[in-house]
């Protein structure tokens, strides 16, 4: 069994990951992955760089704490999270959720759940390069509105 | 009680450290973000009562009534911005 969270620099290899996630496990109907990337624009400015910063051991400990809350609200098989950090540029690849499941709807659910829980509750933060200087990446409320679909109450941005 | 004390994003910019170790009274995270507040400066600033300021204690998000203990961890930072 591979690990259900990495914390990384590199890139990482969606087939690769989503081959690992259903090896060997013949339940498996369906898989629902999202690969989230750097833009090179936001909020009207043109975006150069993008550094992510996290906070090592507490990230690890609340993605896994959402993973058991997808396994407990969806009937699911596996789930796997891979969340960059460090210096990273327009094009590439941020973040990655996959999940198994033996029909379609609950790897769906628990792929956005998972990325919703994210947003709003990992603490990792984005400072953008932009021609007018550094900035740090507001949060969102949209945000918390989706995590509340879920009947979670947040309160991040 | 000593207390460690984590600063990240635009908190640990303005603060200008990462990390601190804090001999404190303080009972409760809110009575700590006080104390922090009260030395003025880049910690007045940055931990500004109105400011959106985020708690962790041990590695979990946490109300300010939260009670501190000996030995604890608690982190500051703004709203996350992941994902």
């Amino acid at each position: 069994m591979t690990a259900r969270v990495s914390i990384q620099t590199e890139d990482f290899d969606l087939s690769g990951e989503v081959a690992r996630l259903r090896l060997q496990d013949p339940r498996v109907g369906a898989v629902c992955s999202f690969v989230g990337t750097v833009r090179d624009r936001n909020d009207g400015q043109s975006v150069s760089t993008m550094e992510l910063e996290h906070y090592p051991g507490m990230t690890e400990k609340s993605i896994e704490a959402m993973i058991d809350a997808a396994h407990q609200r969806f009937d699911i098989f596996g789930a796997r999270v891979i969340h960059r950090v460090g210096l990273l540029q327009p094009l590439d690849q941020i973040v990655l959720v996959a999940v198994t499941s033996a029909h379609r709807g609950e790897s769906f659910q628990a792929c956005e759940f998972l990325m919703d829980y994210l947003k709003t509750q990992a603490p990792f933060w984005k400072k953008e390069q932009t021609p007018e200087g550094a900035r740090w990446v507001d949060a969102r409320v949209s945000d918390d509105a989706a995590l509340a679909r879920w009947g979670i109450q947040a309160t991040n941005a | 009680m000593k207390v460690n004390l984590r600063y990240f994003a635009s908190i640990r910019e303005t603060i200008g450290v990462g990390s601190e170790t804090l001999d404190t009274t303080a009972s409760t995270l809110a009575a700590l973000r006080e104390e922090l507040i009260a030395r003025g400066g880049a910690y007045a600033e940055s931990l500004a009562r109105g400011r959106a300021v985020r708690v962790a204690l041990n590695q979990t998000l946490s109300d300010e009534a939260a009670v501190l203990t000996d030995g604890a961890e608690v982190g500051f930072f703004p709203p996350v911005t992941g994902g």
